[in-house]
């Protein structure tokens, strides 16, 4: 018998071997919707962070004696141009409210409250979420009591719960972290903890199929511990669904926030977040409709982004929809 | 199926039982004191005797099963009292409101015919509304209505009902003074003039919740039918000659249907949440208002009553969810 094999031609790859990072990525950058709600989330961050350094008013000064008279009330620049009469002025482009305080400064101030309340909101339940999803997922003993205790979650009234929670804790944290600190904690404890009941499902039901599979039977075959399997073999094939839960998870936390400040169980009055400043206007919003527009935009642009954000990265994900 | 609605249904008590439990403690933490209104010279033993009369200071393992007795034999009972006029539950002390010294059902029952009446138009509205939107989008999917239904559908649900509440009022009443700011709850319709103001004053409401389960029934239907479209049952009934109308509207829509009614069902006790929010901004005096007086006067028994329907609402809706399922797909048997 001759030797008839031919020789396997080493087919050199035409372009650099592609992480799966880089495949994500591109298909991510192919959804529309994705792209621009990353520009404005990363646009609204931006402003939020460097608006003290570049704006030149102080969202906490409040004029006094004449000052207050002449600053007080002012409207927005673009008012003048329908409205001769306005008082206007260019050194507040977004006006001031009836005490004189600058609005852009006072939605720039609220916006950073608002978006860390948002994110440490989510990371809370990201990993409050992940954690009972593991631990549920991967060992049987605790699979039923962890699933019974996040259907009863799941079964509570949670804004109402989250309504009286702020009143029970609000004066008893603000006794030890002093009002502002207090009250971030309390908020970002609250919805944190009644927001993780999703993510740590699906975190279980993704755990339970790994489990099954035989690079896990592999791993457990040498002899690796649970805390290993779960950080190295685990939780890296589970981060896709995670990140898309951290993603809506952050608008989630700043609609929650947004809506208890809203009905007056939120931060300290005289602390701005976009809930709060669009709270606040309503009183007087036949006369200054746009104290009550510009926060209520900000909130709703933030959580069109993320979610449109959220989107791009299910389907970039999702191996059956890339490439196509 | 029976036997797995009656083993939902006894499940379903432990559940509540608990959730109710979870409430109470959480309340019997509140630092409120229902004495805090009475004037300073009623002397203090009187003051510590109308506490005890209040059931205020007992231990929680005294407090809570006679909460429950409270709330779910003697409130019954009255509630028969005054249906068919009998004296069944006569001389039982009811669960008491601290605010208004009445009966805390009383009120409820009082204020949820608004809650009632704006949350389910709503729902029935945005239903009406989604559906449609949700089966054209999928059937022409990425034409130029399923765009703008998917960008409609994601501002819908990324605009917050606080927003979108008083971007309506600034629109409608007080650019255009089309329709009041205030849902007047006293109003009573009783001609033509007065049925036009009803309708006036409901449509703003109705509208900002309504925007907010439209959008997310729309999508839900929408991938839905897009599930259904391309399945073979569809090529054999287009093969076998039927109209294009039936297809997608007989034979697509029912199979797709399945799904979305089980998420009605199950949106219902959110929508009353939501509902709290809504009826803040227009000022409906529903159980969602009620709710947030009784928090901010620190009336514990109306607050616990209160959750606890919402808890109520959530597990039955749970349920019907379920069982709906299970009856409107023949696939799926629970036991």
């Amino acid at each position: 018998m001759t030797d008839s094999r031919i020789p396997v031609e080493q087919a050199e790859p035409v372009t650099t071997p592609r992480s799966q990072w880089a495949d994500i990525w591109d298909q991510f950058k192919r959804h529309r919707g994705a792209m621009w709600g990353g520009a404005v989330f990363l646009c609204i961050i931006l402003m939020t962070i460097a608006g003290p350094w570049v704006y030149w008013n102080d969202p906490k000064f409040v004029p006094t004696g004449r000052d207050f008279l002449e600053l007080r009330d002012t409207r927005p620049i673009y008012v003048a141009l329908w409205e001769s009469s306005a008082k206007v002025s260019w050194t507040h482009p977004l006006g001031t409210d009836n005490l004189g305080r600058d609005t852009l400064g006072r939605l720039l101030a609220g916006g950073r409250v608002s978006l860390a309340v948002g994110l440490a909101a989510m990371l809370l339940s990201v990993f409050v979420g992940t954690l009972i999803g593991v631990l549920a997922g991967y060992f049987r003993a605790l699979d039923g009591i962890l699933m019974r205790f996040t259907d009863l979650f799941l079964a509570l009234p949670l804004l109402p719960l989250l309504l009286v929670a702020v009143l029970l804790f609000r004066d008893r944290l603000s006794g030890l972290f002093g009002p502002e600190g207090g009250t971030f904690m309390l908020i970002v404890v609250l919805v944190g903890a009644t927001s993780w009941m999703q993510t740590a499902r699906i975190v279980r039901g993704d755990v339970l199929a790994l489990k099954e599979r035989e690079f896990v039977l592999a791993a457990r075959s040498i002899g690796t511990s649970p805390p290993k399997m779960i950080t190295r073999h685990l939780l890296p094939n589970v981060m896709s669904p995670i990140m898309v839960s951290a993603t809506l998870g952050i608008a989630t936390a700043i609609i929650t926030e947004s809506a208890l400040s809203f009905l007056g169980f939120g931060f300290p009055p005289d602390f701005p977040t976009w809930g709060k400043l669009l709270f606040d206007a309503v009183d007087r919003m036949e006369l200054y409709p746009e104290r009550v527009l510009w926060p209520g935009l900000m909130i709703s642009l933030i959580v069109l982004s993320v979610n449109y954000i959220g989107d791009g990265i299910r389907d970039a994900l999702d191996p059956r929809i890339r490439g196509r | 199926m029976l036997t797995y609605t009656i083993r939902r249904l006894l499940l379903s008590v432990p559940t509540l039982l608990f959730i109710s439990l979870v409430i109470f403690l959480l309340l019997k933490l509140a630092p409120g004191d229902p004495m805090a209104q009475v004037p300073l010279t009623v002397p203090p033993d009187v003051k510590e005797r109308m506490r005890e009369a209040l059931g205020v200071g007992q231990p929680w393992y005294v407090a809570f099963p006679k909460w429950l007795y409270q709330f779910f034999a003697v409130e019954p009972l009255h509630f028969v009292d005054a249906a068919f006029g009998t004296s069944l539950g006569e001389g039982q002390q009811r669960v008491i409101s601290w605010q208004t010294r009445s009966p805390v059902m009383d009120i409820v029952i009082q204020r949820l015919p608004q809650t009632l009446w704006v949350v389910g138009v709503a729902y029935v509205v945005a239903i009406l509304i989604a559906l449609p939107i949700g089966i054209y989008s999928a059937y022409r999917q990425y034409s130029w209505f399923d765009n703008a239904g998917t960008f409609v559908a994601m501002v819908g649900f990324s605009v917050p009902p606080f927003f979108s509440g008083v971007l309506v009022i600034v629109i409608f009443s007080v650019w255009l003074g089309w329709f009041p700011s205030i849902y007047d709850t006293t109003h009573k319709v009783s001609d033509w003039e007065s049925f036009v103001f009803q309708l006036k004053q409901m449509i703003m409401p109705v509208m900002v919740l309504a925007l907010q389960i439209t959008s997310q029934l729309a999508r839900f239907m929408r991938a839905s039918m897009l599930d259904n479209l391309n399945q073979d049952y569809v090529r054999t009934a287009r093969a076998k000659g039927l109209g294009e109308k039936t297809v997608v509207l007989v034979h697509v829509l029912r199979n797709s249907l399945i799904p979305v009614v089980t998420v009605i069902a199950l949106g219902v006790p959110a929508i009353f949440g939501g509902a709290i929010i809504t009826e803040q901004i227009f000022k409906v005096n529903g159980i969602g208002h009620l709710l947030i007086t009784a928090i901010q006067a620190n009336d514990l028994p109306m607050v616990q009553t209160l959750t606890f329907i919402f808890a109520v609402l959530i597990v039955l809706f749970n349920l019907v969810a379920d069982i709906l399922y299970g009856i409107l797909d023949p696939r799926i048997r629970y036991d």
